[in-house]
């Protein structure tokens, strides 16, 4: 086997424990933290079902990022969904078989990277031009978008200029996956896809310890996840209760 | 035009986002409370040497208690969205006045201590230590905030500037630096019982006034009850009411209501005050203890409902705490929510018919109505979801014949703060409240000059005193502010009441 081939399989089994392990933590230390008044952002539903309608609007549409500004909402977006098509579609390289589906949209899905680089650069337009959106940005902000949109792009090299070998690259994550070392292939050398994974692996390192926390926030949002029932309903915390003994 | 030592903004017709000016509003600061107005509420009497560990130890302890912090400050992606939301903003053009840009003073602080990336890479996430001048600008600009709530709208993750204001003010609190308008109030509300202080036999004589004033007017014996043990209902209203204008009108009309619909009804003077000054300084300990009065009140007098009168932040505490700090209420009468707005009450009599209502009464004006942050995102009125909208205006368009209402994007869930609320109703922030009010201005000025608006009404006592002060600077009539339970009571008929026309409504004519 490679050096490069140890390397990343070591990096990849790191990246995602530290992944998985930072997130739960920090989705155990939202869950375990009380809400001790009701603050929905009213008008808002007043059954669980209606809440649940709520932040799918949210989390499917950005519902209230269309209120503020159109041009982020377009841009954001579109980037948002096309990851979430062109993660889809890398189901290929981790799945044994592969779904139907995942295969059929793979054709199609693969040319939304470039709605996924169209939405990146216009989200950092406006980080650039617009001053308001200039002066809160710090420079993690202007690198996290470029960390995404190099990752974007080399992945779409690999797609699409310079072909690598990704029978080579699935083989090799079957094998991390099931932890069977005996026939994983040397990974693949050339530098889209060096590149690309090296970043995607930065990208999972990151993820708990950085603004992307707000795709696990937005779920546990007391402005969005809460029923308007106060008055039917008492809300109290336990620390809130201590205080009534 | 009022006069002022600073520049009053110009009105647009349509309103523009001002390009950023840092700083412009770094002097605007409050009076720091006193050593005495602090320890009544069981806060530090100044800034002890240690304060920078028990500012951040503050802000540990506030993070395990509150999921909306924890939460709100890992979540910001700094999108922007909330950028030209904030009327502080649009009035100042203070970037730190951008709800983010207000965020992101404790964030800074938050990233340093709290989280990996603050710690080890400062500089490259943007994380700060706590300095004496951080603390500066942290008491300038979250005493720049009136927890309106109009950003947590438009924020994509439902980031509510006011949650991190509240815990900013709640930190500094708990280092000795508080503010004194409004820790001086809460010490008052212990003390006395309302926010102005009025003794119990101050208020026996005001409520006694305007039952003469109420019979001389109408020749109807309308009752201002206080302390009746045995009532139904107890009111628990803003203590602006009882002697401020135009509140004092509003409160006239509650009692009219009340005294048709045949109701018995008293107010209290131990709870003689609905709004609650401990949410505005964050502190639920004092937000609790001047919540329990109301329960105290209640129990006391033995009455079996709770209503409100018009009052946006206390409505808030009201609907959407006071069940939580002070309940369960399961001695009350369990065919009615617990509290009940004045609106609520009013607009359930009007269905039923028991009001009489001449709404000419009202024909010398055409009425606009100013939705009170903190009623319209953080409350409801009614059993479905934006009550607190369509309750007010049925109630005023019942009572008046001409109503307009201002522009979409400020109106409902959209509506822009008076520009006083949060705990800033105080003269000490008169730039700050003028400049706050553009927004709110503009979309009044557009009314008047399209619609021929006269006056716009209004349910809270933040927004009327704010916008009595503040409608001078602009070139408008301080009187166009009225209560909405004032046009009710333009317009309510009392049974037996003398038929002969009376004129003695303030002259509200504009220039």
């Amino acid at each position: 086997m490679s050096f490069l081939t140890v390397a990343f399989a070591a990096l990849f089994y790191a990246a995602t424990l530290l992944l998985v392990v930072g997130l739960a933590r920090r989705i155990a230390l939202y869950w375990k933290t009380p809400a001790p008044l009701k603050i929905p952002t009213t008008p808002a539903p007043v059954t669980q079902g209606g809440v649940v309608l709520r932040m799918f609007r949210e989390v499917v549409f950005f519902e209230s990022l269309f209120k503020s500004t159109k041009w982020t909402w377009v841009f954001g977006w579109m980037f948002h969904m096309a990851l979430f098509a062109v993660l889809f579609r890398h189901l290929r390289y981790f799945q044994d078989p592969v779904w139907g589906v995942v295969t059929w949209v793979g054709p199609l899905f693969k040319y939304l990277a470039f709605a996924m680089i169209i939405g990146l650069l216009g989200l950092w337009a406006r980080r650039l031009f617009v001053d308001r959106v200039r002066y809160i940005s710090a420079p993690s902000d202007h690198l996290m978008l470029l960390l995404l949109l190099l990752i974007g792009v080399s992945g779409a090299m690999t797609t699409f200029v310079a072909h690598t070998d990704v029978v080579a690259v699935k083989a090799f994550f079957r094998s991390l996956m099931t932890f069977n070392f005996s026939d994983m292939p040397n990974l693949p050398s050339d530098p889209f896809i060096v590149v690309h994974l090296l970043l995607v692996a930065l990208l999972m390192i990151i993820f708990p310890i950085s603004k992307l926390l707000h795709a696990p926030g937005v779920f546990f949002s007391p402005t969005r996840n809460q029923i308007d029932n106060p008055r039917e309903q008492r809300h109290i915390a336990d620390w809130a209760r201590k205080l009534e003994q | 035009m009022a006069k002022a030592d600073f520049e009053i903004p110009q009105l647009q017709e349509f309103p523009e986002v001002p390009a950023v000016v840092p700083g412009t509003m770094a002097h605007s600061q409050p009076y720091i409370a006193k050593p005495d107005f602090q320890e009544p509420l069981g806060f530090p009497g100044e800034l002890p040497d240690d304060w920078h560990d028990k500012a951040i130890e503050a802000m540990g302890d506030l993070l395990g208690k509150y999921r909306s912090l924890q939460v709100y400050l890992d979540s910001c992606v700094k999108c922007g969205a909330c950028t030209d939301k904030c009327h502080y903003y649009l009035g100042t053009s203070d970037p730190k006045n951008m709800p983010v840009g207000r965020q992101d003073l404790l964030r800074k602080v938050y990233r340093r201590h709290f989280t990996f990336a603050g710690k080890y890479f400062p500089k490259l996430v943007g994380a700060e230590d706590l300095t004496k001048e951080v603390l500066d600008d942290w008491y300038s600009y979250f005493h720049q905030c009136s927890q309106c709530r109009r950003c947590s709208v438009f924020c994509p993750y439902g980031i509510d500037t006011a949650e991190i204001s509240m815990a900013a003010r709640e930190i500094m609190d708990r280092i000795g630096v508080g503010q004194k308008y409004c820790n001086e109030i809460i010490g008052k509300v212990y003390k006395i019982g309302n926010n102005l202080g009025l003794p119990e036999a101050a208020l026996a004589d005001t409520l006694e006034g305007l039952e003469e004033d109420v019979e001389e007017d109408t020749g109807v014996a309308v009752k201002y009850p206080l302390d009746v043990k045995g009532a139904d209902i107890l009111l628990v209203t803003p203590s602006a009411d009882f002697f401020a204008e135009p509140h004092v009108d509003g409160l006239i009309g509650y009692g009219k209501v009340f005294h048709e619909a045949g109701v018995s009804w008293t107010l209290s003077s131990k709870a003689s005050e609905a709004a609650n000054f401990g949410m505005f300084i964050g502190s639920y300990e004092n937000m609790r203890r001047v919540s329990l009065r109301i329960r105290e009140a209640a129990l006391e007098l033995g009455v079996k409902r709770i209503i409100f009168g018009e009052c946006g932040h206390a409505w808030r505490v009201a609907y959407s705490f006071l069940n939580t700090l002070a309940g369960p209420f399961d001695f009350l009468d369990p065919n009615y929510p617990v509290p009940q707005h004045i609106l609520e009450f009013t607009w359930g009599e009007m269905q039923k018919g028991t009001l009489n209502i001449d709404k000419s009464a009202n024909d010398h004006m055409v009425v606009t109505f100013h939705d009170s942050c903190n009623v319209a995102r953080a409350s409801r009125m009614g059993s479905e979801p934006g009550g607190q909208f369509k309750i007010p205006r049925n109630v005023i368009k019942a009572v008046c014949n001409s109503f307009v209402d201002m522009a979409p994007d400020t109106i409902h869930e959209k509506t822009f703060c008076c520009g006083g609320g949060g705990g800033l109703l105080t003269d000490d922030l008169m730039e700050l409240r003028v400049k706050g009010a553009k927004p709110r201005m503009e979309a009044l000025k557009n009314v008047i000059e399209e619609h021929g608006v006269t006056n716009m009404a209004a349910i809270c006592a933040i927004c009327k005193s704010q916008f009595t002060k503040v409608l001078p600077y602009y070139g408008m009539d301080m009187d166009m502010i009225v209560s909405v339970h004032q046009l009710v009571s333009n317009a309510i008929v009392l049974t037996g009441q003398n038929s002969d026309d009376d004129d003695d409504e303030s002259a509200d004519d504009d220039d």
